[in-house]
């Protein structure tokens, strides 16, 4: 039953897996893990960004990157503005914001739930395109090329996210404000509109990303409860704010889920983030790569 | 017994009394069903405030206890055909084991984290049920009843009893912490967890109390619910719908005193009745977002808080 071959073929497929939850979840490291806020919302935003981008490819057959790509300024304005209705109505307000926030994003996630249902209905939705369904083979392992993809468009993601936060004026000006709010409020720069600002790229990256969920698996309206295991368990894993951290975060979570997958059964997989999720709570809630607090 | 418990315990006896009466006179099925499942909700919300209300930790996973609440009573049925209430108090029994296990697992995780791992919980447990062919697996197991005992005269009125009981139950104790040393203790836990230590409230301990109680209470409601509707599958036993849907009563009604729990369970359950829907139909979730968004923005201390407030302004104003 088990071989080396097996294990070596779930090993890669997970590595490439990996890489692109670290694609989905690279939003919810800036917004949770940079501007603390317990985005719940973000996989619901994120199977949005997928609806949108399979109604482009189905009404005017636009190639679902592409389509990704052009939704891409419209959920950054999206986040402009949802992080000011954010601000304005939890954080100015102070004690409790976490408590009363998360129920409100839960809110949130619920109401585009029921959204997408209504326009796009219960059933499952794919997009098509011409590198979706062929397979590349290298001796006996079969990688399909949609996971190829995924991969090269979720490093491009994440290498050019990283240089953005460590080389731009603005990017810098980011971590700052997640390093010491008060400090740069006594310089004179205002926090809120940088966080604004992070908000705004933070769901703007989703638009790829959400590309990227449709092209490697079919989309429902509900999926999203599925993914607040994943990309929490990424971030929270990676330790809040870390980039790198929640690249090489994800890939474990890839290949745990993908081993698990191909030997103890399917029936599991579901709980996998999860439980990875609980144990990093209980015994290294700073993260494997956290920022000191 | 000062006068306010007395008025308490009439009110509650009184409470009973009606819905003994409506077991003997109301011929009708349907309002049991639908009463059963908003005194369902009242339980679970008051039981959800003792540790969400008055220690402040948001807990998703109401849901798990509900969940595991309809699975021990799922399991003692099939095992060994073990009567209603050998199932409630089984139930509450396992909801106090796994609301220690929680409060000693998420000991050091405060705020958000906690809310997080809660949820994490849920899926764990949910997955481990799924796998478990015995209580049926991902299908789901159908149930049957035994015969109804008398006074009753359906299975569902007899149900309905028994909720309402548990209701005065869960009422009377989420009353009794919140007057008593640990309920003082759990509030100051909540302003400030860390000047609560420093003064000798016995932080770690408080908290893992209210997980217990309020387990032990969401478990015996989730009990009777696998009789109820003679069915039980693991994704809609532990949908999540149940830990929102809870949360949303308790901010709506308001989560620093017993009472706010009560209102909001009765607001937001007669509302989803009066649209019959089911726990996770659109409408349902629809009206639970709204409602949700709109109470923590609008009225942030739930409706109690708000008529505290306008009795607040109009009496300063006539000062």
């Amino acid at each position: 039953m088990f071989s080396v071959d097996l294990l070596l073929n779930a090993v890669v497929l997970g590595v490439l897996l990996g890489c692109f939850y670290a694609a989905v979840s690279l939003g919810l490291s800036v917004s949770f893990g940079l501007l603390d806020v317990p985005h719940v919302a973000h996989p619901a935003v994120l199977i949005l960004a997928s609806y949108g981008v399979f109604f482009l490819n189905d009404s005017y057959d636009i190639d679902p990157l592409l389509a990704g790509l052009l939704i891409t300024p419209l959920l950054f304005v999206f986040g402009l503005v949802a992080y000011r209705v954010y601000y304005e109505t939890f954080e100015k307000r102070g004690s409790d914001a976490g408590v009363r926030g998360i129920a409100f994003l839960f809110g949130i996630a619920f109401i585009i739930e029921v959204l997408i249902i209504l326009q796009f209905g219960v059933d499952q939705r794919s997009v098509t395109a011409s590198y979706i369904g062929k397979a590349w083979r290298i001796g006996e392992m079969r990688i399909p090329a949609r996971l190829i993809v995924a991969f090269a468009v979720a490093s491009v993601l994440a290498i050019l996210l990283t240089l953005y936060l460590s080389r731009t004026f603005m990017g810098r000006a980011i971590r700052a404000v997640a390093q010491d709010e008060e400090a740069l409020r006594l310089m004179g720069a205002n926090p809120v509109k940088i966080k604004q600002w992070a908000f705004g790229i933070a769901t703007a990256v989703l638009g790829v990303a959400g590309a990227l969920l449709i092209i490697v698996a079919p989309v429902e309206p509900t999926l999203d409860r599925a993914y607040i295991g994943r990309t929490f368990c990424v971030v929270v894993m990676a330790g809040l704010g870390s980039m790198t951290g929640t690249l090489i975060a994800a890939i474990i979570l890839g290949v745990v889920e993908s081993i698990v997958l191909s030997t103890v059964g399917a029936s599991w997989a579901p709980a996998i983030s999860f439980a990875m999720l609980l144990g990093v709570l209980a015994i290294r809630p700073q993260g494997l790569f956290g920022r000191l607090s | 017994m000062n006068s306010n418990s007395v008025a308490f315990w009439i009110g509650a006896a009184l409470f009973l009394v009606v819905i003994g009466v409506m077991t003997q006179v109301i011929g009708n099925e349907y309002p049991f069903f639908a009463g059963y499942v908003i005194l369902q909700f009242i339980v679970l919300a008051v039981a959800w405030t003792i540790l969400g209300g008055y220690a402040g930790y948001v807990n998703f996973g109401t849901s798990a206890f509900f969940g595991v609440g309809v699975y021990t009573a799922v399991f003692l049925v099939k095992a060994m055909g073990a009567p209603l209430l050998v199932q409630i108090a089984a139930a509450a029994a396992v909801g106090a084991l796994l609301g220690f296990a929680v409060g000693l697992l998420t000991l050091r995780m405060q705020g958000i984290f906690f809310s997080i791992a809660t949820i994490a919980l849920t899926i764990v447990i949910e997955t481990t049920v799924t796998n478990w062919r015995f209580v049926g697996g991902a299908a789901g197991i159908q149930l049957q009843r035994p015969p109804v005992m008398p006074p009753f005269h359906s299975y569902v009125q007899m149900l309905f009893f028994v909720q309402a009981l548990l209701v005065v139950l869960a009422v009377a104790i989420a009353r009794y912490v919140q007057r008593s040393w640990i309920g003082r203790g759990l509030q100051a836990l909540r302003d400030d967890e860390l000047a609560a230590e420093c003064s000798g409230v016995p932080t770690l301990r408080l908290k893992v109390l209210a997980c217990v109680i309020s387990g032990a209470l969401m478990c015996a409601a989730g009990a009777p619910a696998a009789m109820y509707l003679q069915y039980a599958d693991p994704s809609s036993a532990f949908n999540l719908n149940y830990s929102v849907t809870v949360l949303a009563m308790s901010l709506i009604g308001g989560t620093a005193h017993w009472a706010g729990p009560i209102v909001g369970a009765i607001l937001l359950g007669v509302t989803q009745q009066l649209l019959a829907v089911t726990i996770s139909s659109e409408v349902n979730v629809l009206v639970l977002g709204v409602m949700l968004v709109l109470f923590v923005v609008a009225a942030p201390e739930g409706l109690l808080g708000l008529a505290r407030r306008i009795a607040g302004t109009r009496a300063g104003g006539e000062a």
